[in-house]
């Protein structure tokens, strides 16, 4: 594999916290090698801001692989940057070319405040899942792992399901910044299993009625949450969540008890 | 202080549900007064909360993340071991318990071990019960696979993805108790101060990283849950945020540190590419299953992996130790790979990497495949075809992230792979029942170092956090807590929160007006390389004595010359950084004491003096069968007890793994 190093100009979204406005800086960086990850590539830009004693750019990162979901640049008008099913930090420097300009952003959404700069607010991903996203099942309260065999087929497209992230790229990606890729996704996982299916109206109408409540749009079928999602969850999820919910509230389960 | 593990009297197998038994239990009404605090929400943290919110507690979890969700548990690739004996290949309790004290060349407790071993089962039942997806034959039972040091299939896995699985299931648990109203979470805060009253752990002091305010917050009980401290070495597969600094204030506060040097390197990570590397990333133990590792039989080989005939290839592990193969513990086949790279048969630009192969596993699955299948003259790129197909189904996401990260095509050419800083054994002393040597604080998880001894077994990590948090606490903090409901919630205007909060305050206000001229960055990175090659996978005395001057050094540099740029009341992630490196320099220089002390080696703990003429770990068990507990003193001053290993079941040998 061949190293390139590289000179780049970015377009970075700069904001103090919540309530300032916020706007576009412009930066330049160079000796930037092809074998660099984007995140290490805002590494070098920041150690260069505090040498010049500049304030460095905020942004949100964590385990570096592509599993924890923290990390969350909007990046050419793109979530996560231009390659499939890759998380910012997975996404590396040999996707560009010297002189490239790059345009990086928050995520966009009023359900997400911006905290500052690229670093915005998710808790109200927490509170959606506070709504349902669980079995209701205490520890000790388990019966053998063997004693109700599942059909392999569902176990993995629970699985499938399962391995949602957290990201919210589904948000930035979508026009309406719709949460419904999120929440069908954890919905799609618990319906597929027995264990979740004791309580499955109820979690699916308690968890929509949370989503609306922290503002998120509604979903109308355009698909970027699909297509945008670092790890491939299927549109088929929301597909199932609108089954589950109309199927719940035909047969009356709209009391949000838990 | 005298160390007092507290093992129960009676038979190794008895001792767990003798405790559990005997120990006092709190009533429901006097739960709801008893107010428990956790620092840390991966698998210990989160499991601990959910298990004690349930049974009543009211608990408030802390996390630096954004959410719970994001701890660095998720990043666990493999699996998580549990003595099932689902595929009848000789499993037990008892062998899981001798695998693990045997893998951590016993300098683990044995009733701590043989408990982990035997809740292990109720930790795959739970997680079941929560929807964790696991990994499942067509006959819709869950499927196991091997993992290192153990010759049995006992290690359960969600695709390459099995602590995120888990730790979803526990977050999941942990979200329905904050919706319930038991458990109050706090995303986004980081703690930076135990506040003791009266030789008790009464509270923390914490930093609000959004506002950089500081809060004050009482609790009954403190438990530790903040993971291992691998990011000392600046390059590890650590998460950028992982750090020491909960289980560091808490052993400034009286709690003991136990075996510091204690540190695995795990062998099957992604080479370092350049000066720019932020951290490393693991390729899970489990693709040891079927990958092969081999060098080239000669020194300074340049031709390309394909291009070097089967003859010429040395598979060096399945030479060295042919009862297990690729299969031999982490320590052991990091050790291999080094030795092979330092006498010059290292591969890849910078020599410092060694081949982790596919083309005969694909081979040996194609024809399985195809055998199935019916194709009696399938033509070799069929073979090929089929073989990928089935190493897709079982490792595809990670060679996926390998080709990411290294444009390389794993499937046609083999992965290079070198060993990286992974996991940390030692970690804050505790007694049988988890708590440190402070009353009311406790550690679990691996911030506690207790159940792995010198060096962990792949999959244990998961099954011990998940053990400490379901199924451990809950027994031993309500026997501390049964002594405690006559005590009142005590206002955080008392003088030790008072004077805790102004200590911290200080300290903050000190880094932000040393306004230096070097990058927290760059002293976290020299203090990195000073650990690597001096108290990483080889050490010695010399080496040793050298760190710990450079790392004094260091400090005194770091605290005339750092550089943090913004304001103290605000979002600023670069003095979140400085408090945790000032941490690390401190705990630097107390791993290198210990290494220097402990005369042997033992599991991770290579010392280049002590090893037998083949190169294997030479113990001295004679002299070095404790764990070293420190006691922190004052700068730079730490006072060592010991607590003896005594081994009344297993019989300590040389480790063969031949």
């Amino acid at each position: 594999m061949e190293h390139n190093s590289m000179n780049l100009t970015l377009k970075v979204w700069k904001q103090k916290n919540k309530n300032e406005k916020g706007r576009f800086e412009t930066y330049q960086v160079k000796g930037i090698s092809s074998e660099m990850s984007f995140l290490e590539m805002f590494d070098v830009l920041n150690e260069q801001l505090i040498a010049e004693g500049k304030e460095p750019i905020a942004f949100d990162h964590d385990c570096r692989e592509g599993i924890c979901g923290m990390c969350s640049m909007y990046i050419n008008g793109r979530a996560h940057g231009p390659w499939h099913h890759t998380t910012t930090c997975q996404l590396h420097m040999r996707e560009y070319k010297d002189g490239d300009t790059i345009v990086v952003e928050p995520w966009r959404a009023s359900a997400f405040p911006v905290i500052k700069d690229l670093v915005v607010d998710r808790q109200a991903f927490d509170r959606i899942i506070q709504a349902g996203g669980y079995v209701s099942v205490n520890t000790g309260n388990a019966v053998d792992a063997n004693a109700i065999p599942i059909e392999k087929h569902s176990a993995d497209e629970a699985f499938a399901s399962a391995a949602c992230i957290g990201c919210g790229a589904c948000v930035a990606a979508c026009p309406n910044a719709s949460a419904m890729l999120f929440v069908s996704a954890k919905v799609s996982h618990l319906a597929m299993l027995p264990q979740g299916d004791p309580e499955r109206k109820i979690r699916a109408v308690n968890m929509v009625q949370q989503m609306d409540k922290e503002g998120f749009g509604s979903c109308t079928n355009i698909g970027a949450c699909e297509a945008e999602c670092p790890k491939g969850i299927s549109l088929e999820n929301i597909a199932r969540l609108n089954r589950e919910y109309l199927g719940s509230m035909l047969s009356g389960g709209s009391q949000n008890s838990i | 202080m005298a160390l007092n593990s507290k093992i129960p009297a009676g038979e190794l197998e008895a001792k767990w549900e003798k405790y559990k038994s005997t120990c006092k239990l709190v009533n429901p009404a006097n739960k709801r007064q008893l107010e428990v605090i956790i620092i840390g929400t991966g698998l210990a943290g989160a499991s601990a909360a959910a298990s004690l919110g349930e049974l009543g507690y009211k608990v408030k979890t802390f996390c630096f993340q954004d959410s719970p969700r994001r701890a660095h548990s998720i990043a666990a690739q493999g699996g998580i071991n549990a003595a099932k004996n689902y595929q009848n290949d000789g499993d037990s309790t008892f062998r899981l318990f001798y695998d693990t004290v045997k893998g951590g060349d016993y300098r683990a407790r044995e009733a701590n071990v043989y408990r982990l071993a035997s809740v292990s089962a109720n930790i795959i039942d739970q997680c079941v019960a929560q929807g964790v997806p696991f990994a499942r034959e067509y006959g819709g039972l869950l499927s196991n696979r091997s993992f290192g040091g153990t010759q049995v299939q006992r290690t359960f896995y969600a695709a390459g993805q099995t602590g995120q699985q888990l730790l979803i299931g526990a977050y999941q648990a942990l979200e329905r108790q904050v919706a319930l109203g038991n458990v109050t979470q706090y995303s986004r805060h980081e703690m930076l101060d135990v506040v003791t009253i009266d030789g008790k752990a009464r509270g923390v002091i914490v930093r609000n990283l959004v506002t950089g305010e500081l809060e004050r917050h009482f609790g009954h009980a403190v438990l530790i849950c903040s993971g291992g401290y691998g990011n000392v070495f600046y390059l590890s597969t650590n998460a950028m945020g992982s750090n020491v600094t909960a289980a560091w204030k808490a052993h400034k506060k009286g709690a003991y540190f136990g075996n510091p040097c204690f540190t695995q390197i795990h062998p099957t990570c992604i080479p370092v590419s350049g000066d720019h590397q932020s951290k490393l990333t693991l390729m899970s133990e489990s693709l040891r299953n079927d990958g092969r590792i081999w060098v080239p039989k000669k020194q300074g080989d340049t031709r390309k992996p394909n291009d070097i005939p089967e003859e010429e290839r040395d598979y060096y592990l399945e030479r060295r130790y042919p009862a297990f193969g690729n299969l031999v513990p982490r320590d052991v086949a990091s050790r291999a790979a080094k030795e092979r790279c330092d006498a010059g048969y290292g591969v890849g630009a910078s020599k410092q990497a060694v081949y982790l192969d596919y083309a005969s596993a694909i081979q040996r699955y194609g024809k399985i495949e195809a055998n199935k299948q019916g194709l009696t003259n399938a033509d070799a790129a069929t073979i090929t075809q089929l073989g990928k197909d089935v190493v897709k189904e079982k490792y595809g996401n990670l060679f996926e992230m390998y080709e990411k990260i290294t444009a390389e095509n794993p499937y046609e050419v083999p992965m290079r792979i070198y060993p990286a800083v992974h996991y940390t054994m030692g970690g804050l002393w505790v007694d049988y029942e988890l708590k440190t040597t402070v009353d009311g604080l406790y550690a679990l998880g691996e911030a506690n170092f207790s159940d792995h001894g010198a060096n962990r077994l792949g999959a244990s990590a998961l099954m011990q956090g998940l053990a400490d948090g379901y199924f451990v606490i809950p027994y031993t903090l309500g026997n501390y807590l049964a002594d405690d409901i006559r005590t009142k919630s005590i206002p955080t205007d008392h003088p030790a929160f008072v004077e805790a909060e102004k200590a911290v305050r200080d300290r903050i206000e000190k880094l932000m007006s040393i306004k230096g001229s070097e990058s927290v960055e760059s002293l976290h990175k020299r203090l990195g390389k000073i650990m690597w090659d001096k108290c990483g996978m080889a050490r010695n005395e010399q080496g040793l004595k050298e760190a710990i001057e450079e790392i004094r050094a260091l400090k005194k540099e770091f605290w005339s010359n750092v550089r943090i740029p913004g304001e103290i009341n605000e979002f600023n992630p670069e003095l979140d950084k400085a408090n945790r490196v000032a941490d690390f320099i401190e705990l630097g220089e107390l791993m290198c004491m210990d290494a220097l002390h402990r005369n042997e080696s033992c599991g991770g703990h290579f010392r280049e003096e002590y090893q037998t003429e083949e190169g294997e770990a030479l113990r001295q068990d004679d002299k070095y069968m404790y764990v070293a507990a420190w006691e922190y003193k004052g700068d730079s001053q730490f006072e060592m007890h010991k607590e003896d290993l005594v081994y009344d079941i297993v019989h300590p040998t040389q480790r063969s793994y031949k």
